[in-house]
């Protein structure tokens, strides 16, 4: 992986820091639901960075190019297509509501001018084609400019249109429409190293899709119990491996990460490897197996590790050691002890994901009160910063924070019965090459990037 | 509205069991926490985490009408109201008979996402000394 910003940073060291880039989205103090970001996804080479919302919209934005006129705009993301995803559904014949929030966004490699994107809701993948258009042909024969159809009988001669330019157009189509494979909620799609196909994973089930065929797709994991009152666990999360188009992993609500073969067998119900850190006993709560549940699993580009988020910590796997992670850091450790509270007012459930950066020498994960942490794996170093609207000032340097978790609160600390749990940071993304992330705060949109020298 | 963690002084508890709790709370504090939990919840379930929440999970979504129902308790109420959902209208099931109207009408947000909208730049809000925010 291109060494390029990777190596100095992404950690908390003293040497690296993050400014304020961008923010996008409404001040507003009552935010509609619709306008909750639930998916945020760079592409391949980091120039276009999608989000989708709970209204089932998905906006893209495109990196500016370098302008030496205005230096200041440094690769600023602005809006270069939005459009309508998905749209709430009804299933009458199950009674069952579905949702038109966006789950997941996927990128396709580029492969021609156009851009592609997988995104699903609960029940629905689609591929979408986000295309330029900035010509335009004129001088038909058969209709005049504004469209009309020109009477046939009339026409005296012919003459071949031309194009001219237009201004551009970013026109976003739905080529693909992969439906009525799943019948619990999806939760992650993948595309493959192959470029041909990708995998969809609900509650209980993954399928394998091509790319070019709608109309089937293939069942290769599948975990739904004979008998449903013996239902143990469910599928949280999946990915392909980056390199190895034969392997996937899916993580489980028990705090399990299976890896599979697609080569050993057309159902991979078997796992080639499982992936469980051993529980001390002793220390089993009521609690336990709910804060064990993976709500994210991603693999590091270099495709020798991967990184499992739970409810209180982030954890890095060899894969070629099953049986513990060989890094683990704690996100916000301190929430161990409000597990009640968090239990009664459901945030103990909230899914949290994490990423990688683009060497692989840092990862980055959410938490409350608009707060993210990012960790650097080679000095072991951490850092918490804060998405708000109060340290937006361009260019301006984030301010490490602090949770005081006892005893006497030193100036600019916050205690943990203040933190707000409204304000929860679930959805990051990293720059495949650069150090520039975008942090989801609810509605809002944070770019953020290394500090220019 | 910002929600707050609730403070410790909810769960009272006797002399005795407070300082056992308070040595545990050093040692294990998510122990401490489930003691809580089942104090204010003494018939929650016996096993931990366990296919409650997981049903919970897999049936996000479903919605309950019967119009059999409906008709019927229209038919036997002409003259009263129709009971109107409590608080919790997104568990339709039981006694309570569902209307057209506790199924949430399927909304569309055919809006552009405010992300789509203008920058909001606080450059200017800076200059000039950006409002108090405790």
């Amino acid at each position: 992986m291109a060494g390029v910003a990777g190596g100095g940073g992404g950690g908390g060291g003293n040497d690296f820091q993050w400014c304020f880039s961008q923010v996008k989205g409404a001040i507003d103090e009552d935010v509609a639901e619709a306008d909750i970001i639930s998916t945020v996804e760079f592409n391949y080479s980091g120039d276009l960075l999608a989000t989708g919302d709970k209204g089932g919209r998905v906006v893209i934005f495109q990196r500016e190019q370098e302008n030496k006129s205005r230096p200041h705009s440094r690769g600023e993301y602005n809006v270069y297509s939005t459009f309508q995803s998905h749209e709430p559904e009804f299933d009458y014949l199950k009674s069952l509501e579905i949702e038109e929030k966006i789950n997941k966004i996927r990128w396709l490699p580029q492969q021609n001018a156009a851009h592609f994107l997988l995104s699903t809701n609960d029940k629905t993948i689609k591929l979408w084609k986000i295309s330029e258009r900035d010509k335009r042909a004129e001088g038909y024969n058969l209709k005049d400019e504004d469209g009309r159809l020109r009477d046939p009988f009339r026409i005296t001669s012919l003459r071949v249109p031309i194009l001219k330019p237009m201004d551009l157009m970013v026109e976003a189509s739905p080529r693909r429409i992969f439906a009525n494979a799943h019948t619990y909620h999806i939760n992650s799609i993948s595309v493959n190293s192959d470029h041909e196909t990708y995998l969809s994973a609900d509650d209980l089930r993954i399928n394998l899709w091509h790319l070019e065929i709608t109309d089937r797709s293939f069942n290769i994991v599948d975990i739904k119990p004979a008998n449903m009152e013996e239902l143990t666990e469910v599928i949280t999360a999946a990915e392909f491996h980056p390199h190895h188009c034969n392997v996937f992993v899916y993580s489980s609500s028990k705090g399990t990460i299976r890896l599979c073969d697609m080569r050993s067998s057309a159902l991979c119900d078997r796992h080639s490897k499982f992936f469980e850190e051993p529980e001390d006993p002793s220390s089993r709560s009521f609690f336990s197996e709910i804060i064990s549940s993976i709500s994210d699993v991603k693999f590091s580009h270099s495709g020798r590790y991967m990184m499992t988020r739970d409810y209180l910590s982030v954890k890095v796997w060899d894969l070629n050691m099953e049986n513990r992670p060989v890094e683990t850091y704690q996100v916000h450790e301190y929430l161990r002890s409000k597990l009640c509270s968090l239990y009664e007012n459901d945030c103990i459930f909230d899914k949290f994901e994490c990423c990688w950066n683009g060497s692989d020498s840092a990862i980055m994960t959410g938490s409350y009160n608009n707060f993210f942490r990012m960790f650097d794996r080679n000095t072991r170093r951490d850092i918490t910063l804060e998405a708000s609207r109060e340290s937006s000032k361009p260019r301006a340097i984030l301010k490490p924070r602090k949770v005081c978790t006892g005893g006497k609160r030193k100036k600019d600390e916050i205690s943990v019965d203040s933190l707000d749990f409204n304000k929860k940071i679930l959805h990051t993304a990293w720059h495949p090459t650069e150090n520039i992330i975008a942090v989801a705060a609810t509605n809002n949109l944070y770019i953020f990037q290394d500090k220019i020298n | 509205m910002s929600e707050k963690l609730s403070a410790d002084s909810r769960c009272e508890q006797t002399g005795d069991e407070k300082q056992d709790t308070q040595e545990k709370e050093a040692v294990v504090p998510e122990r401490a926490e489930e003691a809580k939990l089942k104090a204010k919840y003494p018939n929650l379930g016996q096993k931990p985490g366990g296919s409650d929440f997981l049903m919970k999970r897999l049936q996000k979504g479903q919605k309950y009408f019967d119009s059999g129902d409906y008709n019927m308790a229209k038919a036997k109420m002409k003259n009263k109201q129709l009971p109107t959902t409590g608080p919790d209208n997104n568990l339709v099931t039981g006694d309570h008979i569902p209307t057209p109207q506790d199924l949430p009408p399927r909304k569309s947000s055919l809006v552009t996402s405010k992300l789509a909208g203008p920058e909001n730049h606080d450059s200017v809000n800076a200059a000039c000394g950006m409002q108090d925010h405790n």
